[in-house]
């Protein structure tokens, strides 16, 4: 399933690494819930959240800049960062 | 740091906001064992483990002992 | 940049111990930093409040000295002589270690099978997450910032610059650890090493070989 991550810049300890935010992605696999760093990194403890696997073609981050553009990064990313394409 | 986290005093994730918030300059001058001590003692100040005062007086306590890491143990 | 100390956390000047247990070698001739008379007191100060006790941290201390790449080598070694153990692992790479005997804590496993079409390395971006339950401590290239900026924007000149090179027909598949998963790459198992035991094979495997970084070799 194709997702974008949301180009987001919130404050705070974020998970979700610069150089993907606003890139597309295919789900990997579905992880399961996990307790929200942005959260307990404050000692705050809300809902888990879901943690999703997902993979992007390095054509689709670095474009012209890929090595090798179907070479893949695949990086753990949490749902509320996702939003459908 | 596994031992504070079991004593529910910290997690990794409040390890890693505390050394994130020290910045480009920390990690430029500190290694990065001491960018740990830091954050544990911060994580640990911040959990109401230990006061600042209570850090600063021991800390003074443990100089006296020596000049060495040995003496100072 | 394979041999980058920039961090200096290797040298072993330092001493005592580090917040995560790693034994620095003692040496009493150096003069007593500002961290680590912090860590000295930091470290009575919590053993006095009760917090913890000086035989947790000692515990603590022992559990993590046991672990070592040796540890991943077992596994990947087992793979390669028991097919459904590579199976078992390949689904659940956390519960087969346990299997195995390995204490690994609450550790989230995910091994990446390394085929002839498809070569898969490990890094983070964000920090330095490893797989310490089960491998030890990282090396100080893991952790360096060249590494965890350039594994993922160059990921074929890195491998290069360790003295791996790969045809262009083969994926590249890069590992972001950045939540809750870890991560162990399963290299495939070398021409020359078929027919020798599982405890032989486990010598094959090297730590950089776990990480991406390397293919498995015959013990020099």
């Amino acid at each position: 399933m194709k997702v974008r991550i949301k180009s987001h810049w919130p404050p705070g300890h974020i998970r979700t690494p610069a150089y993907l935010r606003g890139k597309i992605g295919q789900i990997e696999r579905r992880i399961g819930l996990f307790n929200n760093p942005e959260e307990t990194a404050y000692r705050q403890t809300g809902p888990q959240r879901e943690l999703v696997r997902v993979r992007f073609r390095m054509a689709d981050i670095w474009g012209a800049r890929a090595e090798r553009g179907e070479d893949v990064i695949e990086a753990e990313i949490y749902a509320h960062w996702l939003e459908p394409v | 740091m596994v031992l504070t986290s079991a004593a529910g005093l910290m997690t990794t994730d409040s390890l890693r906001r505390v050394l994130e918030d020290m910045g480009a300059e920390a990690y430029e001058t500190m290694t990065y064992y001491e960018r740990w001590i830091a954050s544990i003692a911060q994580n640990m100040v911040e959990a109401g483990a230990v006061t600042s005062d209570e850090l600063g007086a021991k800390m003074a306590e443990v100089r006296a002992r020596g000049a060495t890491y040995g003496a100072a143990s | 940049m394979p041999h980058d100390h920039h961090d200096h956390d290797h040298d072993h000047s330092h001493e005592g111990l580090s917040p995560s247990g790693h034994p620095y070698r003692a040496d009493n001739d150096t003069e007593l930093s500002y961290w680590q008379v912090m860590e000295i007191a930091l470290r009575e100060l919590l053993i006095e409040k009760g917090h913890l006790t000086a035989a947790q941290i000692h515990a603590q201390i022992n559990a993590m000295d046991s672990r070592s790449p040796a540890n991943g080598a077992r596994v990947v070694a087992r793979a390669w002589v028991d097919p459904e153990f590579k199976a078992a692992l390949l689904a659940d790479a956390g519960a087969a270690s346990r299997a195995m005997g390995f204490d690994i804590g609450p550790m989230h496993l995910i091994a990446l099978e390394n085929t002839e079409e498809v070569h898969n390395v490990v890094v983070c971006t964000l920090c330095s997450c490893y797989p310490r339950n089960l491998l030890g401590l990282p090396p100080d290239w893991y952790k360096s910032r060249a590494y965890r900026s350039r594994t993922v924007i160059e990921p074929r000149k890195v491998l290069s610059e360790f003295g791996l090179t790969l045809p262009e027909h083969m994926q590249v598949r890069v590992h972001d650890s950045t939540a809750d998963m870890r991560y162990i790459v399963l290299p495939a198992q070398p021409e020359g090493s078929f027919g020798l035991t599982e405890e032989e094979l486990a010598a094959w495997v090297t730590r950089d070989s776990m990480i991406g970084v390397g293919l498995p070799q015959a013990p020099q």
